[in-house]
Parts: C-alpha cells; structure tokens; sequence
C-alpha cells in the first residue's frame, strides 16, 4: 500500500508539466486538463483515504529514489502518509478543484489564462510533495517549488509595479524561511549523522537519546524550523507580506493566501512536533509567538479598511491561535482549525467583492454611525495610540527594511567602486590565491586552515550581496551570483577533503545555467542597446521567450531542484562541521541572497510597467 | 535655476484641478459620465491630443489596430479616401492616403505631467511615492472607511485635518518620523503656500506640483474632490477637502526627505536644471494624430452610413387600428431588441422608448430605510418624496460578512464551528449557483406588496425638508410631459405597461453601473409604478382632458420592472386591472415571456459559458444562472457596443437590425412641432447616452489610466471604490470585462424632425449645444417628410447621401442570432413584408 502513495505526488507533477505544451489559445482544454487533474487527484484522494481509515490507518513511511549517494552520504527521497496528510491533502485537493473550476469562467479572456493553470499545478505539485515529504530534503523541493510558484502568483498582472514589487517582497520573506530549512537541516546531519525521516522522529528513545546530549542543537533546530514555520505562516515578526500578496486574481488569493500557503507553517510545525515536543521552552516560545501574532494581528485586522487586508488579518490570528493549539499538543482540535480557517477564508475572499452591495444595503436600512468598540474603555491616548500602531500595521512592513534589507543595501552601496575590471584584478588573483593555498593546504599553519574556509565564504557572501544590490549592470551582477558559487565550493573544499565528483556535481548546474542565462542577457543587450537594474523595464512585454529561458536559468542558478547543484548545496552542508556556525551561516546567507538576487534581476529586467509607452500602461500607483 | 517667483492662487488651482480629476462618485452611486468631461469646451479631436499630450492617456486605438480593422473590412475604404479628401482636401490627399496607409510613425507624443515631480528620483535619488503612498492612502480610506473597518478613525464628525491632529496630539505614537513633519501640524499655521514654500521654494512651480502630486494618484484625489463637492454621496458622512489632502501629502512627503537628509536640504526649486514644459503650454498636432483622427471618422462613417442608408430606407409609418397593448420601455440599448422580439412576436403590439425616470423627479425612502435615495437623472434636485411602506420583505444574512468572524475569540469558535460549512457553500455555489444573500436583484429595490405614497396629502406634509408626493396638479404636468415627448396622445390601448428597468449580478462592486442611467444608477421599478398610478388616478386624467389627452376609461397603465441580466419581468399591482383587462394582461404575460426567451438567446451569442444554439427557453435558463454565479465577471454586457441614439417615431427604425448598439427615445415631430419637448429630450440624452457612450469609449482605448483595468484582482477599499491589492490607488472607470467588446464609436445622434426645427432646438441650450458643436456626440436629422437625411456639421446642417443605397436583409433573426459573438453591420429585418 505504501507504494501508492507516490502517485498522489507524481499527479500534480506530471499534470503541470503536460499542461505546460497545451496551446495557449486553448482556453476550453487549459483548463479542463487543469481541473482534470485535480480531480483525479481528489478522487484518489478519497479512495485512498477512507481505504486507508478503515484498514488499521497506520503510518505509512516509504523510501524513494536515492537520488546521490556516497559511502556516509546518502540524498533520496522520503513520503510519508499519517493523518495530518490525510487531512491537508483533503483540503489541498478540495479547494484547488473547487479553484480550478471557479478560474475556468472567472479568468475567461483574461491575459495569461493558460499561465494562470500552469502556475496553480505547479503550486499544487509543490503542496502535496511538501505534504507528503518523509524527510527534510524531500520537503525542501516543495518548499522551493512554492516559493516561485507563489511568485509567480503574486506578479501574474506583471505589466503593474505594484504587483512585481509585492512579489518581490515576498519572495523575500520566503528565502528567510529557507535559511531555517537549510541550517536545519545542516545541523539534522551532524545530529543524526544521517538524513533523518520524520518517521524515526516519531521513535520518542531515538529523539531523546540524542537530544539528551545536544540539548543546545536540538533548540536551534527546533527555532530555525519554527522561523521557516513562522516566515509561511505569516506570523510576527513576519506578517505583513500576507495582505501585500493579495495581488493576483482573487481566486488565486484565496487559495493560496487565503488557504493553502499559509498553513504549510502549521504543517511543518505539526510534521516535527515529535521532535521538539519534550523541548518545554520551545513550546512556550511557540505559543507566545502564537498568542502575540494572534492578538496584534486580530488589532490589525479590526482597523483595516479595505476588505482583503481585514480577512488577511483575520486569518493571520487565528492561525496565530492554531500554533498555540498545535504547541499544547492538541494536534486534532489544530487541524480542524485548519481546515475550518481555510474554508472560511477562501469563501470570504472568494465574495469579497460582494460586499459593498451587502453592506451598502444593510447601512441603508441599520444605519448606526460608529459602533462602541472594545477599545473605547480604554484611556484615550492608550486608544489613540493602539489605533495608530493598527493602522501603521506595527511597523512590521518597515521593520524588514530598517533590520534587514536596508542593512544589506548600505553595506552593497560601499563596494559601488567595483566596476567590471577591478572585480578582475581584485578577485581573479585572490582565487588563484586560494587555489594555490588548498594545493598546500597540509603545509598551512593549522589556525589559518581552520579560518581561511570561513573567509573564502565570507568573500562569496560579499559578491552577492555586492550582486543583489548592483544598480547598473545586469551582466555584472549575474556573474557576481555565478563568482559566489565558485568561492563557496573553494571554502568548502579547503574544509574537508571534498571529492573532485562533488564540486563537478555542484558546479556543473551553476555553469551551464550560468552560461545560458548570460547569452539571454547578451542577446536582450544586443535588441534593446540599453538594460540597467534602476528600475522595472517589463522587457517580458516583447520578448516573452528570452524571459522564459531567463528565468529557467535563475532557477538553475538558485539552486532550484532542475538541477545537480540542489544536490550540491545540500552535499556542501554535510561538509560544514557543526562548530562552524559562521561558515554555515555564511553559506547559507549566500544562498539566500543569491535567489533575492536572481529574482531581483528577473524582476528588474523583465517585469514591471513596460519601458516602452506605445501601449497602454497604467499608472505606478495603481 | 533663476527664481520666478510669480503668484500662486492656491483657489484658481484647486478649481482646475477638481476639473481635470476623475469625477467618478463612490461605488453605491457609480453613474457613467464622459470621463474626459474637462474638455469638453474644446473640439472632440482637439481635446484628444490635448488629454493625451498632458496626462499621457491613450485616447484613440493605434494605428495597427485601426489598419486591423481595416483588413478584417470593419472600415470601409470608400470612407476612408472621402475622409482624407473631407480632412485634407483633394489637392493633398495623395500624400495623407499613403500616410494612412502605408507609412510608419514614431510616436513622439509628450507627457506633461509628472515631469517636475521625477526630479525627486533623478537628483535627490529618491523615490518619494513609494514612501509616501501606501501611508497616505490608508490614512485617507480608513479615514472615508463606510463601514469595512470594525474599530473606526478616531474624531468623529471631524474634518480630516482636524481629526488627523487630534489624533497626533493625542498619542504616543506619530503619523511621522520626524519631527518637524509633526510640529507643524500641531502648531497649526501652515498653508498649502507655506508647505510648498517648504518643499519646492519657487512659487512659479508651485501649480505644476500640485498637478504632478495629485496625478499620481488621480483615483483617490478625484473621489476627496467629489466628496467635498457632493457631501451628501457618503451615507456616513465625512468632511474632507482636497486642499486638506493636499497639505497632510505635503507633510508626509516633508517628513520622508527630513528621514533621509536631516531637517536641512534644497528645496526641489534650486535643483531643477531644466523647466519642464507647462501642462497647459500651447499644443501641437503631430501628423500620427491627424492619421488617426481619419481612421476614427473612417471607421465611425463606415458604421453610421449604414444607419443611415438604413433610415432612408424605411417605409413609411402604418397606423394600427387596434393595438393589443402598448409598452413604455427605458431608451436604454439595452431594451432595443426586447421590444423588436415584442413587436415581432405580436404584431398590433406598440412600443416606445423614454427615459427609464418616466419624466419623474423624486426621492425614494423604502420602508425602514434610513436614508432617501434619488431616482432621477443626476442632474436634477427633487424637491419631493416618496416612501414605500407596509414592506414585508427582510434583508438575508450572511455569517461571511459579519464582522465577528474577524474577532479572536469569536472568529476561534466560528472558524471551528461554521468553517467546514464554508467549505460546503463554496461547493455548492460553484456547482449549483442559485440566489443568495451577497447578490444583487432588481426586484428587491421595492417590495412589490408595499405601497407608496405617491398623492400629496397636504402641503406641509414634508419629510427630511421635501414633499410627500406629488400633488394632483404636478402630477398632471409630469404625466402629460410624459406623454406629448413619447407622441403617445391617442389611440391608446387597452391596457399601457411602464417598464423600467435594472439588472442582478452578484461579486460586482459595479453593481449601480448596470441599473438604470436615468434613475442615477438605481432600478426604474419605483418610477414605472409611480408613474402608472398617476396616469390611472381620476383627477389626473380629468385635467389631462382638458389639456387635449383624453385616456379612455378602459384603459388601465401598469408598472413593470425588466431584469435585463436575467430577463425576467414582474409587474406591479396586477390586482388593479379590471376583468376584461385580466384577460388581455394573460395573453400579454405571455408574449413578454416568449419576446423575454428570445432577448435572452440574442443576447447569450456574446456568452462564452452558454451554447446558443439551442430552443429559447432553454437558453434563456443558462442566462439566468450566469446572474448568481459567483465567478461570473460578465453577468451580462451592459451599454458594450452602444454606438446609437435615435429620436423619432418607431417607424424610423422599426425595419432595421441594431443590434442592440441604440438608444431609443420615442418623439413625434407632429406633437411638438416647434421643438419644446424635442430640447427637453436632448437636455437630457445628450449627457446621458453621450456620457454613456464616451465612458465607454475611454476606457475601452486607455483601460489602464482612463478605465480600471481587469477586475479580476479588485479590492474594495472602505466600500467607496476598487483598487489592486492593498497599496493601490483607486481605479475609476470601467473595468475591462464591461468594455472588451465595446467598439469605441461616438455616439450619433438622428433625430426626426425639420432641419431648421432641430438646428434652432439644439442651439437653445449653450451646455447641451456644446456636445454637439465639439462633437462629442454628432448629430443627424431624417427630414419626416422626404427622408432627406442631413448632418450637423460645423455648426450647420448639410444633406448627406449614404454611400450604401441598398443593405443586407434578414429573414430568420433566430438562426442570425446564433452566429457568434461579432457585431454584425445594420440589417434590414424582412419577415414583415
């Protein structure tokens, strides 16, 4: 029975990918094949389900395909079945039918029809891999194929700034989630010494008798899960990209936003929670993030005046009270909150629109003025000023610029001096520097060893960061991306004696996708004369093909799983010991940004309000 | 930069301002407008190039899209060539010809505006708006919220700036960042000169500044200034002025350059290099506008002709010597083939066409309802009231707009409890659609048991400062008004309908842009039924005798309000007609119905979701679950394709296919043979079906900046307009599923009458003439006599010869119907002869 399992993931995957070669005009077939699958997704969904519920429903946990493997390294894949599946896969495969069959007539002439349906099965291969992954590795593929479908999403009107901005934004807050995933798992290897399933974490003298001797690892594990959780789950200090990705179709934001993605931050949380559930001061940390989200969110939500902002809120809190049940252990009562939230969300996004005539009608007939609040027996300055923070939406939008992003901008805007020749003369010989030192790495004085990888990685994480805020040149800072990934594989192979194999097979992604992807910028170079990165161009308008090659190649670039270098990235942290935290962290940043980077340049470059006016464009603001 | 301190009358801007800012009202009184409305004193094609050279709209298609149309034979060459010979004279129009038709243009077009204001990016390296516009806009929708927020802006019945500094004074927590941003406002001695002293320094670009800050957001500056102007359009109401808005953005934008230079930089002033041209410098035509003003005439003379021909061609009038009954229908286009079906499916049948207000001027109260509603054109000012009472009907709920469900503790136990039958509604909502709570139906706008109070009992009689009802005398007035513009002076029938008109949709924020135009966006349900109770009130018909209309006494009128979403019609107060006129009314019933099948089938050729090619009925059926279908964008078309506006006897039109493209207003040159009730006609068709028309038009060639562009990502911002996502500006005009298939025409005009009554008639008004003279709406005249068609043309009125002397015929409207969704040309319909 476990074998079957795999299908429910190789659906939506199989049906993305047909759908991707249906002809674009063929509105009727695009989305017939669209629900199609999702339908028979939901029917097998059912089957299986009751099938599985009356037949002893055991956990259900199945090896996949190995994917790499070495003598103490080994990726492959994992699936896993319990009831917590059973109930997001329900709901998953619902609603998405239900969404499909919706859009068929609500996108109907709509520019991107069949973009629209490729987006929502690629969105819906990335949930059900992430609902079904058996381990951490397997999970992060669905978990990077819903950060760019969610993109994707998010930028579908993409001749608006607004929307790419937002898109942007997101995407931003979702690469923070990543790290956690990352070092989370970089830290599971050295825990485990292995890939670890989530099934033995269900083996409570396994969990313990490591735990026991890495308390320490075994809290930052759990936090770093929790930020990926909290980053998905839109909760403090997070929150504000939930309402900002309201941008799409409504029916896309209501699954997605309203559904969907917002409650794979309580999957993971639920997926790991034999993990840290004998870590009691992880649990009151959960639920105290739970309990704050909740009500800020819930004060947020009651001052907004615009209808998808109020449910975005709404949602937010009560997902915020879904950690707290999730941290207490009341996993059944937390997943039909879940699907309750998500049902009621959708449904109230889906008739949003209807509520000016509903409104406007109820007032014509029960008008009162201004409702006494709660908040009015409170002294009036507190009122004021709590009204004020509501509004202002607690700072949150701005407090990701002030600590994180605005940081990052400053420190690039200091290397403003590196121009083409000078990154040459400054880094080609510092990488021939490096090369020469690993040749005689065993004549090294011991403490320079155990440094020079962090300071390699620390020079790859200057070049990106240099990349991601490169204002000029599309080229440089495509091959700014491309440079990081050399210095990272150096400091990694000055680490540990790192096998020739592993480095082709980490780079060998980087170089082909890098390579492609700077021939897509050569030859828009060479059509429009002129390309910066000072503002959106909407290039897409003209040369959609250059754009789809393009963005293929950021996503080898980024490490998307198309390509050998996911594997890579992986095999890279099993090689980064547990006491080097800076060099992990280095590493990581470095992927992090390295993605904000690609999109930024994609974005840049090719969304946005089209530079050319012949057409009808619309205002920045709107 | 040298200084130009020259002065700043801070009262002239604001006045040009609000003229140039979209006019649009909050979406419970969405009413179509032209929208380019501050043009209008200028001629049609200039004010184009002017619109287009200051604000960067697209007025006209582009010239591939006009060559497109061209090829697909949608504009006829003949026309063409004459319109370059008309345009640019015989001499010079083998250099225009291949111009037109061949050459390439750059397109050079400046935009004016906006230009000072880039300086803030291109010397300051900063991008202003994107700071400044996300606060500001919630600021001020949270401020005019109508009812979405559940805790409310603080400072009740406040103005903005006053509620704004309360607030500030009384927090720990600051609308700014800085400072000095917050002093002023609290010290109070500032000015919109002042602040822009501030910012800008030179008081000669003072003007430009306010014009580019405010063009950045024209969906929100246009709503402040429409609210400031009519205050009356909010249900809650809000005191709020553009100056306030104007001052409190200076002050943002103030408080975002003090956070990134410290209190101490130059004003944008000192920093322009090069003075950007001033919006209103002289214009210039560039040669691609004058190409594509030929293609424009082209393309509207290639249609018109064929009305025209099509005029010309008709019979003249035969009298029906027993009518089974007659049928007073709105001049909407949208009634145009509903009473084709009607006249054809019962021949002794007579229909007409008035505005759907039935010449009536009031305030509509609904039982229990706290607030009046204007049922009129938007123009006119009622001084009376009618209330609806002994109302049985309730208002239905739905938990999904209740505002608990966005509390903690509320929303914990709802989410848990009502969440999974969420998830059952949206089944069933999306595999069986049916009627709900959150949908808009016509019928509800007046209980059909209720009753009204239409006799004024007594003078003093008054509510909320009007009258209640309309006096025997007023009424007369009203009725006989009614009457002598539709030429419906005798020869009545049995039994006369008032049909207004409205529509059902649901998840449509532009819900009042679908009832009826001259009710100002309400359904005509209230009007028809007024009305026919006047005109079978005793005293009435009494007075109306003496004034040379004599009703029979057999004759009985009766309401009726026509879905034409759904096409569905009810009527009101069956229990009046006598018995013989039961009889009649039951046969009639049942021709509405059939005509009501067939509309719905001509209509459902444009539907995608809905085969046309099988029986009416069946048709018909699909048509009605379009309208409660929540994922429906298109309940129905609504004015798309309107292109026509014609004033005169039926038997003008009577032979001849529109396809649903023409305004239709009933008039007998005979009664009103020096044109008095033909200048009240045009008083109000002029701005209605011109306005109509030119919303259309706009937002089908700029559906970015002069439409509101896809709906499909729409938000309600404080139930007052739509916007994108949350960080929007407001987007004021039509969405892009309303005018997709809108052929962006101007509106003609034909009116039957004398060419010297029309051309004196038109020239009484100065507001309407300007539609005229400007062209914004062009007029014709069919001479009743001779059929001798003549157009106004540079303020005459010259015969015109249509090209086309014979059209197409149809013989089988049923089969024609089925042929897809293009807009056919004007046919002549055969099955009379």
């Amino acid at each position: 029975m476990e074998n079957y399992i795999q299908i429910f993931v190789l659906i939506p995957l199989v049906g993305f990918f047909l759908s991707l070669f249906i002809p674009k005009k063929n509105e009727n077939f695009i989305s017939w094949f669209s629900f199609s699958t999702v339908g028979l997704q939901l029917v097998l969904a059912i089957v299986f389900s009751v099938y599985w519920l009356f037949n002893h429903h055991h956990v259900m946990d199945l090896r996949g395909l190995t994917v790499f493997e070495t003598k103490d390294y080994s990726f492959y894949l994992d699936f896993y079945f319990d009831k917590i599946t059973v109930v997001f896969l329900l709901i998953g495969a619902l609603l998405t039918f239900m969404i499909t069959v919706y859009s068929r007539y609500y996108l109907h002439r709509e520019e991107g029809y069949k973009r629209f349906f490729n987006v929502i099965l690629f969105f819906f291969s990335g949930f059900n891999i992430v609902i079904f992954s058996g381990n951490l590795e397997t999970m992060f593929i669905g978990w990077e194929i819903l950060g760019i479908s969610s993109f994707l999403l998010i930028a579908f009107y993409r001749d608006r700034y607004l929307p790419v901005k937002n898109a942007v934004k997101v995407f931003s807050i979702y690469r923070i989630g990543d790290v956690g995933l990352i070092l989370a798992m970089w830290l599971s290897h050295h825990l485990w010494h292995s890939n670890i399933s989530f099934s033995a974490l269900n083996n409570y003298d396994l969990v313990h008798e490591h735990l026991s001797s890495h308390t320490f690892i075994g809290a930052l594990i759990s936090l770093l899960i929790f930020v990926s959780a909290a980053a998905k789950s839109a909760q403090l200090p997070f929150s504000s990209w939930l309402p900002r990705a309201m941008e799409g179709p409504t029916p896309s934001s209501a699954i997605f936003y309203g559904s969907l993605s917002v409650h794979i931050g309580a999957f993971i949380m639920l997926r790991t929670f034999h993990f840290w559930e004998h870590q009691f001061s992880i649990r009151i940390f959960i639920a105290a993030v739970g309990l704050t989200t909740s009500i800020v969110a819930t004060l947020t939500a009651r001052v907004q005046s615009s209808v998808k902002s109020q449910i975005a809120y709404s949602s937010i809190a009560q997902i915020g009270l879904i950690f707290i049940e999730i941290a207490a252990g009341l996993e059944v009562f937390a997943l039909f909150h879940i699907a309750g939230n998500a049902f009621l969300r959708t449904y109230q996004l889906l008739v949003s629109p209807s509520v000016v005539s509903y409104k406007i009608r109820e007032q014509f007939y029960n008008f009162v003025p201004r409702h006494k609040t709660i908040e009015d027996s409170l002294p009036k300055k507190i009122e004021n000023s709590l009204y004020l923070l509501s509004l202002k939406e607690w700072n949150l939008d701005s407090f990701m610029y002030r600590y994180l992003w605005n940081p990052l901008k400053r420190f690039g805007n200091k290397l403003n001096f590196l121009t083409f020749k000078t990154l040459f003369w400054i880094f080609a010989p510092m990488y021939v520097i490096g090369i020469v030192l690993k040749l005689y790495r065993s004549a090294l004085d011991p403490i320079l060893v155990k440094y020079l990888p962090g300071v390699f990685a620390f020079v790859g994480l200057v070049l990106v960061i240099k990349a991601f805020t490169e204002r000029k040149s599309v080229r440089m800072s495509w091959i700014l991306v491309i440079l990081n990934h050399f210095w990272i594989a150096m400091a990694i192979s000055f680490n540990e004696n790192f096998d020739f194999m592993h480095i082709v097979l980490y780079l060998s992604g980087v170089v082909v996708f890098g390579i492609i992807g700077f021939i897509a910028i050569l030859r828009l170079k060479r059509i429009e004369g002129k390309l910066d990165m000072n503002q959106f161009q909407g290039h897409i308008y003209e040369h959609p093909k250059i754009a789809l090659v393009f963005l293929i190649s950021c996503l080898g670039l980024a490490g998307f799983p198309i390509t050998p270098t996911f594997v890579g990235e992986d095999l890279i942290f099993s090689h980064i010991h547990e006491d080097q935290i800076f060099l992990a962290f280095f590493v990581a940043l470095s992927f992090i940004i390295d993605g904000l980077a690609l999109i930024r340049i994609y974005a840049r470059v090719f969304l946005g309000p089209h530079s050319k006016t012949y057409h009808q464009i619309a205002k920045r603001s709107s | 930069m040298k200084i130009d301190n020259s002065v700043f009358n801070l009262q002239k801007v604001l006045h040009d301002l609000k003229h140039f800012l979209p006019a649009q009202a909050p979406l419970k009184d969405f009413i179509h407008h032209n929208t380019l409305h501050a043009f209008q004193d200028k001629h049609f094609f200039d004010a184009l190039n002017e619109a287009s050279t200051m604000f960067g709209y697209i007025t006209s298609l582009s010239l591939r899209e006009y060559r497109a149309l061209f090829e697909r034979g949608k504009i006829d060459k003949k026309i063409v060539d004459r319109t370059i010979i008309e345009n640019k004279g015989k001499i010079q129009s083998l250099i225009w010809s291949n111009k037109v038709y061949h050459a390439q243009f750059i397109d050079e077009t400046e935009q004016r505006i906006g230009a000072l204001r880039s300086n803030w990016k291109t010397q300051y390296k900063i991008d202003l708006d994107s700071m400044v516009h996300p606060n500001l806009f919630r600021v001020l929708c949270s401020y005019l919220d109508q009812g979405i927020s559940i805790w409310n802006f603080p400072g009740e019945n406040k103005s903005f700036l006053s509620a704004l500094t309360e607030l500030e004074k009384n927090s720990f927590v600051s609308f700014f960042k800085n400072k000095r941003a917050k002093s002023i406002l609290l010290e109070g001695n500032y000015s919109v000169e002042s602040l822009l002293k501030l910012l800008i320094g030179n008081s000669g670009l003072f003007e430009q500044y306010v014009f580019d800050q405010q063009f950045a957001h024209p969906g929100w500056s246009g709503l402040v200034a429409t609210i400031e102007n009519f205050p009356e359009t909010l249900l809650d109401k809000r005191k709020i002025t553009l100056e306030e808005l104007i001052i409190f953005e200076c002050l943002l934008e103030i408080d975002v350059l003090d956070s990134h230079f410290g209190e101490i930089w130059a004003p944008l002033g000192e920093k322009v290099s090069v003075i950007p041209t001033s919006l209103f410098a002289p214009f210039v035509k560039s040669e691609l506008q004058n190409v594509l003003e030929i293609w424009q005439e082209a393309y509207e003379w290639t249609y018109y002709d064929q009305v025209l021909a099509g005029i010309k061609l008709q019979a003249n009038e035969v009298k029906v010597i027993s009518k089974s009954f007659q049928a007073f229908f709105c001049i909407d286009d949208r009634e145009c083939s509903i009473r084709r079906h009607l006249e054809s499916l019962d021949l002794e049948a007579e229909t007409f066409g008035t505005p759907g207000h039935f010449n009536l001027d009031f305030y509509y109260k609904p039982e229990n309802g706290n607030f009046h509603t204007k049922v009129c054109p938007a123009p006119l000012t009622p001084k009376y009231l009618i209330k609806e009472i002994e109302n049985k009907s309730k208002q239905k709920k739905d938990f999904h707009f209740n505002r608990n469900t966005h509390g903690l503790f509320i929303g914990w136990i709802l989410t848990h409890s009502l969440g999974l039958w969420s998830g059952f509604r949206l089944f069933w909502s999306i595999f069986r659609p049916g009627d709900s709570p959150s949908a808009v139906s016509s019928f509800r706008h007046m209980d059909p048991n209720s009753t009204l109070t239409i006799e004024n009992i007594s003078l003093s009689d008054r509510e909320d400062d009007l009258q209640i009802g309309f006096t025997v005398l007023e009424m007369t007035d009203r009725l006989e008004g009614l009457l002598k513009s539709t030429g419906a002076v005798q020869d009545f029938a049995k039994i006369v309908y008032l049909v207004g008109h409205g529509a059902s949709s649901v998840n449509n924020t532009h819900y009042a842009g679908y009832d009826c135009g001259a009710c100002s966006g309400r359904p005509g349900s209230v009007n028809a039924n007024v009305m026919s109770s006047i005109a079978n009130n005793p005293k009435v018909r009494v007075l109306l005798a003496e004034r040379g209309i004599d009703i029979p006494n057999s004759t009985q009128f009766l309401g009726a309000l026509h879905d034409t979403t759904k096409d569905d019609i009810i009527y009101f107060d069956e229990q009046i007609l006598s018995e013989s006129n039961k009889k009649f009314h039951e046969a009639n019933k049942l021709t509405f119905a059939n005509a009501l099948d067939l509309n719905a089938k001509e209509r459902s050729r444009k539907f995608m979701s809905v085969n046309s090619n099988r029986p009416a009925n069946q048709v018909h059926k699909k048509v009605r679950l379009r309208t409660v279908s929540l994922f429906e964008p298109r309940p129905e078309l609504n004015h798309a394709t309107n292109t026509l506006c014609l004033i005169g006897r039926r038997s003008m039109t009577k032979g001849i296919m529109l396809d649903r493209r023409a305004f239709l207003n009933s008039f007998d040159y005979r009664v009103d043979p020096d044109g008095k009730f033909l200048l009240n006609i045009l008083n109000a068709a002029a701005p209605v079906s011109g306005g109509i028309n030119l919303e259309y038009y706009f937002s089908r060639v700029d559906n970015q900046k002069l439409g509101a562009g896809t709906k499909l990502p729409h938000n309600v911002m404080g139930l007052i307009g739509v916007a994108n996502g949350i960080d929007g500006d407001l987007r004021p005009g039509l969405p892009s599923q309303m005018i997709e298939v809108h052929d962006p025409l101007r509106l003609m005009m034909v009116v039957e009458h004398f060419p010297e009554v029309v051309l004196d008639t038109i020239q009484r008004n100065p507001v309407t003439y300007e539609w005229f003279k400007n062209e914004w709406v062009k007029l014709a005249v069919c001479h009743p006599e001779t059929k001798e068609i003549f157009v106004f043309k540079d303020e005459q009125m010259s015969v015109y010869h249509p090209m086309k002397s014979m059209l197409e015929g149809v013989k089988d409207m049923d089969k024609l119907v089925e042929l897809g969704e293009e807009t056919f040309p004007v046919l002549l319909i055969n099955n009379h002869n």
